[in-house]
């Protein structure tokens, strides 16, 4: 080591002992003390007629970002939007379903008259066409209602407002304030998500807002967790109740994952990525009017059909390879009944099977298929019946021994396992580092299989 | 980063050929107009910057007014200079260690107060400081009136009001900023005072560090940083000093005196 020669370093031995511990409360108290000053100042030589931040639109402030307030609404709000969703996907999707469904008998029926090989009606219809018409149907309606309901937030303003209110969470945990915005756009998609985390300068804290993009529930995996917790969580109460427990079932997983965000965030910025998180200034912008004709156009071209589109694109050649799977032989077993076989004690133990497993293995691609894929391979190994509703996927489920148990650990697996392919191609071209990149599926892997784990076995040990 | 290792003002004084140079530092938040401001003044007159280290810096212009020759050098736009940011840092450290000979802080009429952080925190460093508030003409239209007069008492420092677009009040910015440098108006710029704890902090530290920091450096705001647990801040005053000294000794040595 080198003899200091450098008396300003040396007196910092002097001084470091002086210093306060809680940095982060001092860098606060010296912002405070300057914002202060420059609103009594800039009283003092501001006048404004009328201002464009109007008395009306500062209260609606002063409630929507309230300390009291603020958190209530944002969860209130959320729950609405889902209550509208599951309560108004119902109908639609039944007559979606039973449209797509009956077009099937048709395409069979053709393929029978054209006495077309069976392999080539399996895989193109059974494979194919079942997991499309699957993904249309219990996708399209939930999206169609969700996405517009979400813009419309967005138009009037209101998704800064949220920033704001989670702000201090985030710098607690040691990220950075935007890594909320970051946040919320995962819940549109998670690939998204990871190129937005670009606006966050200090790469410490981008990195962490990247590694928990994939806590927010995005697109593909929303309709899933709808379907779910309307058919498990819906059953537990009476009729009338159904609904509004279904919503607060999924409000229940979106704020497990926003927990989640937090805690992994303050892990890794006390473990790998340690260091202090850093300010911003967030501007509210002002409360617009939404253009509804625009909302409507831009939820449903940009956001809905391009998901379905994805989902299309994808859900096909999976369909395919599923039925492919389900339909070549080993001895007296399908490929796919030996791969669910080795992964069932496994699945068992987290409350689950083989076969979700695998589903969640093929949606690699996009966690859009993964009940498609779950459907086929409960249909191929075995019951054969018609998928015309939710009802009858209800059925489906309850014959292979699902519980709501299973129907949570599902849930909570969607919500805590790895990433998309897209996603994590675009986290390895953010990070161009392998290594992040495995660490990011990797950390939500081990999560999801260390809680199913415990809720399972806790369930168990409970009920006994 | 590297530091621009000689200060702009003492360097141009040395040398009789710029006698007459001043280097004017260009500050403010993004989207106020610095960069209709920064084209008005120089007109054509531009070339991409070239300071030591500083590639974040856009842009340096030259023009004249009244025989004196400046040289306008364009700083990031930023909303604060806590050096969160490699921008906020850039501009931090050209303010400080470039010592330019006025930095000219442009500001939003139409949102003064949340400018006026990023001036205040301007005003920690140097004194030598103008506030120029730009966007009047939006702010009327916006029904919104700024006591320019008021500004500048309340500051201690010189301001003007623009409306750069269209150039109005920018001839009188220029006749303010000769004023400066010839000695005529005299700034007595407002001192931002924290909460009492804070400030007895501040001061231990300052009275400790004060006889180990060049003196044209502001060691109350230095004092602040250290407060802050920004040693950052300490490194950098040592390489200015001794310019050749390697980044990385230093470095061990910020770790060897926490230790």
């Amino acid at each position: 080591m080198s003899a200091i020669n450098n008396p300003e370093l040396s007196v910092l031995r002097e001084i470091e002992p002086l210093l306060p511990a809680n940095t982060a409360n001092i860098k606060d108290r010296i912002v405070s003390g300057i914002y202060q000053q420059a609103e009594s100042i800039s009283a003092q030589v501001v006048r404004s007629e009328n201002s464009q931040y109007t008395g009306l639109e500062a209260r609606l402030d002063n409630i929507l970002t309230s300390r009291w307030l603020g958190f209530p609404i944002m969860l209130l709000l959320l729950t609405l939007i889902l209550w509208i969703t599951i309560t108004g996907a119902n109908y639609p999707s039944q007559l979606l379903a039973t449209g797509l469904f009956w077009l099937e008998e048709q395409l069979t029926a053709l393929f029978l008259a054209v006495n077309a090989p069976v392999w080539l009606s399996g895989l193109l219809i059974q494979g194919m066409y079942r997991s499309l018409a699957w993904v249309v149907s219990v996708m399209l309606p939930p999206m169609a209602i969700f996405f517009p309901l979400f813009t419309l937030l967005e138009d009037l303003g209101y998704l800064p407002r949220v920033a704001f209110n989670m702000d201090k969470l985030f710098r607690r945990a040691g990220a950075h304030g935007k890594q909320c915005l970051t946040m919320c756009m995962g819940f549109g998609c998670n690939a998204a998500g990871v190129t937005s985390c670009r606006i966050i300068d200090s790469p410490r804290e981008r990195l962490i807002a990247i590694l928990t993009n994939t806590f927010s529930i995005c697109n593909g995996r929303f309709p899933t967790l709808i379907a779910l917790a309307t058919i498990f969580m819906g059953a537990l109460v009476s009729q009338a109740y159904s609904s509004i427990l279904a919503t607060l079932a999924v409000v229940a997983i979106i704020m497990t994952g926003i927990a989640t965000t937090l805690l992994v965030s303050s892990l890794l910025s006390r473990t790998l990525l340690r260091g202090m998180s850093s300010f911003f200034v967030l501007e509210l912008p002002p409360f617009r009017r939404p253009q509804l004709g625009q909302i409507l156009i831009r939820s449903l071209l940009d956001r809905t059909l391009f998901v379905l589109w994805r989902a299309v694109v994808i859900a096909a050649p999976a369909g395919a390879l599923t039925w492919i799977l389900a339909n070549s032989f080993i001895g007296e077993t399908s490929v796919f009944a030996l791969i669910a076989g080795w992964l069932n004690p496994l699945g068992q133990l987290m409350g689950m099977d083989g076969i979700i497993l695998i589903a969640f293995l093929l949606g690699l691609p996009a966690n859009e298929i993964v009940l498609p894929i779950l459907i086929m391979g409960y249909i191929s190994a075995g019951s054969m019946l018609e998928l015309d509703s939710l009802n009858a996927l209800r059925i489906l489920l309850l014959d292979h021994g699902w519980t709501w148990i299973t129907a949570l650990c599902v849930m909570l697996f969607s919500l805590l396992h790895f990433p998309c392919g897209t996603t994590l191609y675009t986290i390895f071209k953010e990070t161009r580092s392998a290594r992040w990149t495995l660490l990011s599926a990797l950390l939500p892997l081990l999560l999801g299989i260390v809680v199913t784990l415990i809720i399972n076995q806790g369930s168990q040990i409970i009920m006994r | 980063m590297a530091i621009n290792t000689t200060p702009l003002s003492e360097s141009s004084k040395n040398n009789p050929d710029k006698q007459n140079n001043f280097v004017i530092a260009l500050a403010g938040n993004p989207n106020v107009g610095k960069s209709t401001v920064f084209n008005r003044l120089t007109g054509l007159k531009q070339h991409t910057g070239n300071w030591p280290g500083k590639t974040v810096i856009k842009a340096e212009g030259t023009f004249s007014h009244r025989n004196r020759h400046y040289t306008l050098v364009d700083l990031p736009g930023t909303y604060s200079l806590h050096a969160s940011s490699s921008d906020e840092e850039v501009a931090r450290d050209f303010i400080c260690f470039s010592r330019p000979d006025i930095t000219l802080v442009v500001c939003d009429a139409t949102c003064l107060e949340r400018n006026l952080n990023l001036v205040l925190q301007i005003l920690e460093i140097t004194d030598r400081v103008l506030v120029c508030v730009n966007l009047l003409d939006e702010a009327e239209r916006k029904g919104i009136q700024v006591d320019i007069a008021m500004l500048a008492r309340q500051l201690g420092i010189p301001a003007v009001g623009t409306a750069a677009r269209s150039g109005r009040g920018l001839e009188s910015l220029k006749n303010v900023l000769d004023d400066m440098l010839a000695g005529k108006i005299a700034s007595r710029p407002r001192q931002l005072v924290y909460d009492p704890e804070l400030e007895a902090s501040i001061n231990e530290i300052e009275k400790r560090l004060a006889p180990y920091l060049p003196a044209w450096i502001n060691s109350r705001w230095v004092a602040l940083r250290v407060l802050e647990r920004d040693f950052s801040i300490l490194e950098h005053i040592s390489n200015h000093k001794n310019n050749d000294y390697p980044r990385q000794v230093l470095k061990e040595e910020v770790a060897l005196c926490l230790r």
